[in-house]
Order: C-alpha cells, then sequence, then structure tokens
C-alpha cells in the first residue's frame, strides 16, 4: 500500500545532524553521516544488520554520545545537555523498542502510568486514567488495560509500546524495527498505526527498518544506509529504481506488494 | 603432542580447535609476553570493577537524598524483602537455636554449668549468629533476585526505556531496592534472633525444665547494649552490601541471557564474600569498644 501525501513543513527542521562519526573499539559504525528531518515528515533508514542503524537513533535520543560531528534535536545541540536539559528534550522524544521494552512486572496500565505520573505529577487521577484509556484507545488496545505484557501478543506488545511512547505527546518518535517479528497482517496494522500516529499526533519520524513494505508504507523519505553514511536519498521509487549495485540487492531480497 | 591440532603448511599458521588454541597461545606462542598481558589485563579489570563499583555506590548517595522520591516503590520492595523471606528466616533462626543449644550443653555439663547455657546462646546468637545467618539468607534470597531482576531489565532493554522516558532508572530500582533491603535486614535479623532464643528455649526447657520468664531474662542480662548496636549495625551494612552488590551486577549485566544468569550469581557470590570480610572488621571494632 502507498503512503498517502502528508503535510511537511520544510522549513522546520526538528532533527539536524552534520558529520556524525560513532566508533566500537576500532570498528568504526558510522562515518560522517548527515541527516535532515522535518516537522511532519517519516523518514526511514534503510540497511543492513549491523550498519549503525539502531545506533544513529540511539545517539539521536541521547543514549549514546557521539565520537565527532552535531545532533540537534528541537533546536537543541543533544551532546552538550545537561543530564537535567537532557531529561526535558527526552519528553519530546518517543522511542519504541524493537522488542518494545515494556515493564514486564508492571500491567499495560502501569506500564502507561510510569511516565505520566513522573512527568505529569499534577494530574490528578482521574485524568491520568482517562489519557491513558485513551491513548489506548488510539492503538486499538483498550480491552487489554489490565493484562501482563507476558500475556500480549508481539503485535499488542509493539501497540502498547507505542501507547506509551504517546502518552507524553512526543514531537519525535523513534522506532527501531517496528515489524521485526510480526507476520504480515500485523506488520500491515503496525504500520497503518505508525501513520496514523504521524497524523494524529503531528510526529516526525525517524523509523528503522529493512523491511520494505514498511518502508513504502510509512516512510516519506527513504535513507539506505551504506559504510557508515547515507548512499542514497529520497522517495521510496528515487532510492530503489536507480540501477544502484546496494539498492538493487535491498530490493531483490523483499517482497513487495504494491496494490 | 597435542591433539586436535592440524596443521596448514601454505600460511604456516597453526590451526587448532576449542579452547586448545587459547591454550596454544599461553603455553607455546608468546610466552614471555603473554604472561605479562594476562597480569596486566587482570590487573585492569579488577581497577577497572573497583572504580565502577565506587562510581555507583557515590551515584547511590548523590541520588537517595534528592526528590522526587519513590515512596511506593520503597514499601513494594520493604515487602519484597521483608515479607517473602520470613519464614525462610522463621525456620533456619529456629532450627540454629535448638541445634546450637543441643550441641553447646556436652561442654557446659561437663562443668555443671548447664545454667549458663541461656546466656551463652543469647550472646551467641544476637551478637553473631542472627546478623550473619539471616543476612547471608538475604543474600542467596534478596540477592540474586535483585541481580536477575535488573539483569534481565537490562538486556531487554527496559532499563534504557525508563531513560528515554525521561524518567531516572538510577533512583526507582536502585535507590528502591537498596533503601529497602538496607532497612528490612535489621528487622530480620531480629526476628530471626526471636525465632533462634525461641528454638533454644524449646531444647533448654526440654532437658531442664527452666521457665521461659527465667531463661528470656537470664538470657537478656547477659546482652548488652553495645552487642544489641553493633547487631544493628552489622545487619545495616550488610543488607546494603547484599542491595548495593546485586543492583551492580543486574545493572550493568551484559547483553544476553547469559548475562542475567552471571549478574544473579555475582550479586550473591560477592556480597556473601563481602559480607564475611565486614563481620570480621566489625567485630575487630566493637571487641576494641568493649570494656573489658
Amino acid at each position: 500500500m502507498r503512503k498517502s501525501p502528508v503535510d511537511i513543513d520544510k522549513q522546520n527542521t526538528v532533527i539536524h545532524i552534520r558529520g556524525l562519526y560513532k566508533s566500537f573499539d576500532t570498528v568504526a559504525v558510522l562515518t560522517g553521516m548527515d541527516l535532515d528531518l522535518y516537522k511532519g515528515e517519516n523518514v526511514v533508514v534503510l540497511g543492513r544488520s549491523g550498519s549503525g542503524k539502531s545506533v544513529l537513533i540511539k545517539l539521536i535520543a541521547g543514549l549514546l554520545k557521539p565520537d565527532s560531528g552535531t545532533i540537534c534535536v528541537a533546536g537543541e545541540e543533544i551532546d552538550q545537555l545537561s543530564p537535567r536539559a537532557l531529561q526535558e528534550l527526552r519528553l519530546k522524544i518517543g522511542f519504541l523498542y524493537q522488542g518494545s521494552a515494556l515493564y514486564d512486572s508492571m500491567t499495560v496500565r502501569e506500564n502507561l502510568e510510569f511516565p505520566l505520573v513522573r512527568n505529569s505529577p499534577h494530574l490528578t487521577h482521574e485524568e491520568r486514567e482517562d489519557t491513558i484509556r485513551e491513548v489506548l484507545e488510539n492503538v486499538g488496545l483498550s480491552q487489554s488495560i489490565d493484562k501482563m505484557p507476558s500475556e500480549l501478543s508481539g503485535g499488542q506488545k509493539k501497540r502498547v509500546g507505542i501507547a506509551r511512547t504517546l502518552i507524553l505527546h512526543p514531537d519525535i518518535m523513534l522506532y527501531d524495527e517496528p515489524t521485526a517479528g510480526l507476520d504480515p497482517v500485523t506488520s500491515s496494522d503496525i504500520n497503518m498505526l505508525i501513520n496514523e500516529v504521524q497524523q494524529k499526533y503531528r510526529t516526525s519520524s525517524v523509523i528503522i527498518t529493512h523491511d520494505l513494505t514498511c518502508a513504502k508504507t510509512t516512510g516519506d523519505r527513504i535513507a539506505l544506509i551504506t559504510d557508515g553514511k547515507f548512499s542514497r536519498e529520497g522517495t521510496f521509487e528515487e532510492v530503489f529504481q536507480t540501477g544502484d549495485a546496494e539498492a538493487k540487492k535491498f530490493y531483490d531480497y523483499n517482497f513487495i506488494i504494491d496494490t | 603432542m597435542l591433539t586436535g591440532v592440524s596443521h596448514s603448511f601454505d600460511c604456516d599458521h597453526w590451526v587448532l580447535s576449542g579452547n586448545r588454541i587459547a591454550l596454544w597461545q599461553i603455553v607455546c606462542m608468546k610466552p614471555a609476553s603473554h604472561k605479562y598481558t594476562l597480569y596486566n589485563k587482570l590487573y585492569t579489570t579488577v581497577l577497572s570493577d573497583v572504580y565502577n563499583t565506587c562510581r555507583f555506590v557515590f551515584r547511590f548517595f548523590a541520588e537517595v537524598f534528592r526528590p522526587p522520591y519513590e515512596f511506593r516503590e520503597i514499601i513494594r520492595q520493604c515487602y519484597n524483602v521483608g515479607q517473602k523471606s520470613l519464614a525462610l528466616v522463621s525456620l533456619t533462626g529456629f532450627i540454629t537455636g535448638f541445634v546450637f543449644t543441643n550441641q553447646s550443653r556436652p561442654s557446659l555439663a561437663e562443668f555443671g554449668a548447664t545454667s549458663w547455657l541461656p546466656g551463652l546462646i543469647s550472646i551467641a546468637i544476637v551478637r553473631a549468629l542472627a546478623p550473619l545467618i539471616t543476612s547471608l539468607i538475604v543474600a542467596g534470597k534478596v540477592g540474586s533476585n535483585i541481580g536477575a531482576e535488573l539483569g534481565s531489565m537490562k538486556v531487554t532493554e527496559q532499563i534504557e526505556a525508563m531513560e528515554v522516558s525521561a524518567t531516572n532508572p538510577f533512583k526507582f530500582l536502585v535507590v528502591s531496592r537498596v533503601v529497602a533491603t538496607t532497612l528490612m535486614n535489621p528487622l530480620l535479623v531480629f526476628y530471626m534472633a526471636f525465632a533462634g532464643l525461641l528454638g533454644a528455649y524449646i531444647n533448654v526447657h526440654q532437658h531442664e525444665n527452666t521457665s521461659f520468664a527465667a531463661f528470656f531474662q537470664h538470657g537478656f542480662a547477659s546482652i548488652s547494649f553495645l552487642d544489641m548496636f553493633a547487631s544493628i549495625i552489622k545487619s545495616l551494612v550488610y543488607g546494603f552490601t547484599i542491595s548495593i552488590t546485586g543492583c551492580y551486577q543486574g545493572y550493568n549485566a551484559a547483553k544476553g541471557t547469559q548475562g542475567v544468569g552471571k549478574a544473579a550469581n555475582a550479586a550473591v557470590v560477592a556480597s556473601m564474600f563481602l559480607i564475611f570480610i565486614e563481620e570480621m572488621i566489625i567485630v575487630q571494632i566493637v571487641n576494641q569498644l568493649r570494656p573489658s
């Protein structure tokens, strides 16, 4: 399914990355990466396993420090921020982990309540409950509010993971392999949900994946990582209809359904 | 001759399988430099471990007094530490008191001094057995639980997810567990001392027909304020050691399920080892303070 056009504000850059380098021991993972994410835009980052996709979003979230280069998120240079300022900036960022990373000793309600209680202490119990129910309804899981994460399917976990990030109304969403390990139908549901989140919450997103169906369905722009930097960038067609060897390899090994 | 060694002549490079390559390298390939490297590596690992542990402890003291406070989580953890260890502590305490009395009787009977049993048992239980045995039980039950739980959270990126959702995982996970264990351990120690004395009383009553009041009156008369105070200090120190070790191991667990097991195991082994060292130091200090 092709993505319907969305309103992207190209005058407003929410993530601005220039000359980003990151290495682990002697292995250089990112070697001079540049990226701009505009307000309201979904950028899909494609690349092979170990190409540094997850490292890129962990750098954006301030979980890792870059070796060199600049990362500006919502106008703030992330590696220059104090721990308190970084914590405040993180309120604007939602992060969906590949394994959802739900707190497995808490129910779905408690998982959603956890960031809310700590970051919006002024809310009354009723207001918190309403917010939780509203967000769960938006991801289509209102009936699972009292379930433990172990009682949920992979797709439901991803939905709760998305709900937990949405509860703080972030401006930027970072998705790490949102469809990994899911069947095609559930993957399609998650892709739709990502688009709904973009439109309803007006979020800008970086989506890490190697699922081309996900890339085509959710991405306004695709960026392909090769050797630690983006080798190709553009719409799905611009990236994959060029005869580029790396892009061709990716395309050939994925089954694309175009309707 | 090493078995399982093959030789490829074209590249002049020994090809070995399994662990033999490491053994071969240590014994034959780099005799002098490897020994140095091994010591150097061990030295660096130990030093960096000590440094990281100290940083972890300092971070705890920096965070514990800083708001916001996680009272609800502290109470939940108090319940986990205290209530869940109660049955084990009761049984162990009772058996310790009963068996210790039984074993001490023949020695005292030789001198016709079995009337000293309540005093002897009380001193032994309050001064040494209760703090030490309770803390070892807590290390086994609570320490391993903390190590495994935090290790599992680390491996499944739950700790990172807390950090990303603008909350402080150290305060929620580490501070609450350390405070709860440090507070609950003295309560468990005194509860165990009571269970131990009860076991001792039943044994004494069976043989000497001593009354409950006489046993406890005699027992408490032998215990000084310093004994009680030292026990409280010991149990606080041991509780802190158990929880901070468990948290450190879990919080820094390596990736993978193997890391969770290692964290749980290291939490128990390291905290038990530290408890014995602390016991030795505290006993020396208390003996210096004790009026001769």
